[in-house]
């Protein structure tokens, strides 16, 4: 037993010594951030992203090549990794936070925890979608579509707005995934829209349409592609990204997006975005830099089926370009009420 | 003193969780708490819980029965396979049961409850079926034979004698069943069964309401105290059974099953074939379809040795926690022991993700230099998992009895070898058997995990995670198989070193 209690206390020794060695670590990356790019092999960053890793991490490596900054990124849940920024407060060891939907960063941004950004960095994104009050900025676009089974539905039964699809002829055909942030934020820009009655009504009607619940985008593209479902409302890329792990050409499958047109809701363009923590450490403003640079948006385009947040891009391929897309005039920084939203999805009963 | 200490740092966590819980505004959490959701989502909740214990009870004492008490043909593979479900993730499982439904019905859809009933049970039985082979092989012919002397029947015997003195140990595992129904969260999710579980989860998903979910899990902690009571119910109704030392080598009495041995046979089988085959046939389609692979055999190899070491670890500090509380409980029956026992079982109802969060405050308030290493995650897991290691310690420990600790005592040891030589000896298979429960179920944790790792640090789990996030389906197969293999070793271990025992 006293053995034991020696080992323990050696055990606890040396990891003692070991954190007070990553600590002074830390402390002489930190000092060296002062000197300027010259001291770059000591700077580094710590990422919490809520972006999948295989989607974020190559473009960080990309990164970290160029500019010889280490990134150290953890990976979550959007949801799971805001209420751990919320938990951990200031003391956060996080210096950015990178997140799949403008909901995510509007929650973090309202708490204090971004600092403002770099004004020139901002106007390279159209207003529509950034921050307001500076704290976060989108890096690229994901367009809401129908995708649908092209094997079994056919293109002239598809709808031209979202409304259509509560009446009798979708009845128990249409996916939704009402759970999930890209669904909510959509449900937010139908309130801005149409206003509150409109956005209501939409719920309970289409509540009482037998949609086909689904916990996130991913089951509703794989159901589609598989003939389970008809069709549902998704994000366009989840296309590309099943067509990449079936080894198959997007064309190649019997599903496609289906635009909705005129400026419809139902079009709506949201982001994956990112705000900066800590505003001392520079290389995670450099970081940022990186994400909207021509470099960094030409990897969101072709790597992850995005559309790029500055301009000059084409769209991805297969989607028309952003010119072209009648994409409702949604400022998405009134999509920050959520609570509103999240109230009238539970209360149509589509939350469970 | 030392069992208050123990059970002291393994709840830290639930000590924050009411802090928090209490910040959140009062009048938002009656509205949420007492909703006609609310009320809805917990009748689910205490359904499905339902359910699936009666199921579990039934096929883990009726496959326990089979092992133990006839002569059936392969008695001890079929043991053997019967525990490895235990070793499948709910959510691999609930995966693979929509895949396999995918393939022999496509175009319909595997959900709801009885989906969510089907999957579950076929995960969990084995909570039920471990603890109930143990003791059935423990107890000896010499009381069964007495009653048989005294006139009744093999199958009257059986339940009035056997069955009884099993009792204890298969409602231990019949309440872990009950409460890993009530925290699942994997594979309701996946079937789409609303519980309380899911609502606790969607008010973080949805609006990022961190507080509200904390403040709605403490209805999980309601379900369970009811679960509890019940428990509580049966427990009070069997008395202890200490039987130390062998009963003089004969082996515990058989049944003739008649002609109800070959259709008990080929259910017991069937019910085995289910649970593995289709989340495997499931997993074998995922790598097959896909294209996507994963990075490097390093990021595999990583991936499982870092799997091997935090749960090991875990499993380890759990047990350190459980033995002095096991020991408490076991020989006071004090309202302290029992509260204390119930504690442990109502953190093991809670979510990853709010024991997650509480470990997260903790951490960051008290500990930063801990932060987001290894032993938080480890304190994590022993909220987590204390009852697994609880269970079947206390079980050895009943049968340690403190009167053999105190001759050696009065044999002039002293009071730590005594407790070394004898005690410790009597308890080690049921502390060894907690250790290995405790190692499973690390090894299949997700939330947590990925909530309190330190940066950049992947376990099979937080890899299977990864890709099947981002629909690669074929790349997280691997991750899935070897996570299955991994935790199917100390599966495999434990029943194993039960049928050693075996005379």
């Amino acid at each position: 037993m006293i053995r034991i209690t020696r080992s323990a206390a050696a055990v606890a020794a040396a990891s003692a010594l070991v954190l007070t060695a990553c600590g002074a670590d830390e402390d002489t990356s930190n000092g060296n951030n002062g000197n300027g790019a010259e001291g770059a092999e000591a700077e580094s960053l710590v990422l919490y992203s809520g972006r999948n890793e295989e989607l974020i991490q190559p473009l960080v490596d990309q990164f970290e090549d160029e500019s010889g900054i280490d990134v150290e990124v953890r990976f979550g849940d959007t949801a799971e990794l805001a209420a751990q920024l919320l938990e951990e407060g200031e003391a956060t060891p996080a210096d950015m936070f990178l997140a799949q939907d403008a909901g995510a960063l509007g929650a973090v941004a309202q708490e204090g925890l971004f600092t403002e950004l770099d004004q020139d960095l901002l106007d390279r994104v159209p207003e529509l979608y950034r921050d307001d009050a500076d704290a976060w900025v989108g890096l690229s676009g994901r367009l809401r579509t129908l995708i649908y089974n092209t094997e079994l539905v056919d293109e002239s039964e598809l709808p031209e707005t979202v409304e259509e699809l509560t009446g009798p002829e979708f009845e128990g055909r249409v996916g939704i995934a009402p759970t999930n942030a890209s669904f909510q934020s959509f449900v937010t820009a139908l309130r801005v829209a149409e206003g509150e009655d409109a956005a209501e009504d939409w719920l309970e009607q289409m509540a009482d349409n037998d949609p086909q619940y689904r916990e996130k985008n991913g089951p509703i593209v794989s159901d589609v592609i598989d003939g389970a479902l008809e069709m549902g409302l998704v994000n366009h890329y989840y296309l590309y990204a099943q067509a990449e792990e079936l080894g198959m050409e997007p064309a190649e499958l019997p599903a496609a997006n289906h635009l909705f047109g005129d400026g419809d809701v139902g079009a709506l363009m949201n982001v994956a975005g990112a705000g900066i923590i800590n505003a001392d450490n520079d290389a995670a403003a450099e970081l940022l830099e990186y994400f909207l640079s021509e470099e960094g948006q030409q990897y969101f385009v072709d790597e992850t089926a995005e559309y790029a947040m500055i301009e000059g891009f084409d769209a991805p391929e297969g989607m028309p370009a952003l010119e072209e897309l009648d994409v409702p005039d949604i400022d998405l920084n009134q999509l920050d009420d959520l609570e509103s939203t999240i109230q009238m999805i539970t209360e149509s009963g589509m939350a469970g | 003193m030392l069992a208050c200490l123990t059970t002291g740092v393994a709840l830290l966590p639930l000590f924050y969780l009411v802090v928090r819980a209490t910040e959140y505004p009062a009048a938002d959490f009656l509205d949420a708490v007492f909703s006609a959701r609310s009320s809805r989502l917990a009748t689910t909740s205490l359904a499905l819980t339902a359910t699936v214990t009666s199921l579990c009870l039934v096929i883990g004492v009726g496959m326990a029965v089979i092992v133990t008490r006839t002569s059936i043909p392969l008695r001890r593979s079929l043991a053997v396979a019967a525990a490895l479900p235990l070793a499948v993730p709910s959510y691999v499982a609930a995966f693979g049961w929509q895949s396999m439904n995918q393939l022999v019905n496509p175009g319909t859809t595997f959900e709801g409850f009885l989906a969510a009933t089907v999957v579950i049970t076929t995960v969990t039985y084995p909570y039920v079926f471990l603890p109930a082979a143990a003791a059935l092989m423990r107890v000896g012919p010499a009381q069964e034979e007495a009653a048989r002397a005294l006139g009744r029947g093999p199958v009257n015997t059986f339940f009035t004698v056997t069955v009884r003195q099993a009792a204890p140990a298969i409602t231990s595992g019949g309440l872990l069943c009950a409460i890993y129904v009530i925290a699942d969260f994997g594979a309701v999710s996946i079937l789409r069964l609303d519980t309380f579980t899911r609502a606790v989860f969607t008010s973080f998903s949805m609006g990022f309401d961190r507080l509200g979910g904390i403040a709605l899990s403490s209805v999980l902690l309601v379900l369970t105290m009811v679960v509890l009571l019940v428990e509580g119910r049966f427990r009070r109704t069997s008395t202890r059974y200490a039987a130390i030392g062998t009963d003089g080598g004969s082996s515990p009495m058989r049944l003739s099953m008649g002609r109800w041995g070959v259709p008990a046979v080929v259910l017991a089988w069937s019910v085995v074939f289910i649970s593995l085959a289709v989340p495997g046939t499931a997993l074998t389609y995922w790598a097959y379809r896909g294209v996507s692979t994963p990075g490097s055999l390093a990021e595999v190899a990583g991936a499982f040795g870092n799997s091997l070491w935090v749960a090991a670890l875990g499993a380890a500090a759990t047990t350190l926690l459980a033995v002095p509380l096991s020991l408490f409980i076991a020989r006071r029956g004090s309202l302290l022991a029992r509260g204390l026992e119930r504690l442990a079982y109502l953190a093991h109802s809670l979510p990853g993700v709010v024991i997650g969060l509480s470990v997260v405050m903790l951490g960051i308030s008290v500990v930063p230099a801990l932060y987001q290493t290894t032993w938080l995650l480890v304190l994590a897991y022993c909220t987590l998992m204390l009852p697994l290691a609880l269970g079947p310690a206390a079980a050895a420990a009943l049968s340690a009895p403190a009167e053999l600790e105190e001759a050696a005592r009065a044999l002039g040891k002293s009071s730590l070898t005594a407790y070394l030589r004898v005690t410790l000896p009597l308890m080690a298979p049921g502390i060894g058997s907690g250790f290995l429960l405790v190692m499973l179920t690390v090894i299949k944790e997700l939330p947590a995990t990925l909530m309190l790792r330190p940066t950049g640090f992947d376990t099979l789990a937080t890899r299977l995670w990864t890709y099947t996030g981002n629909e690669s389906l074929a790349a997280a197969a691997p991750f899935a198989v070897l996570l299955v293999l991994l935790a199917a070793i100390p599966a495999w271990l434990m029943i194993s070193q039960m049928l050693k025992e075996e005379k």
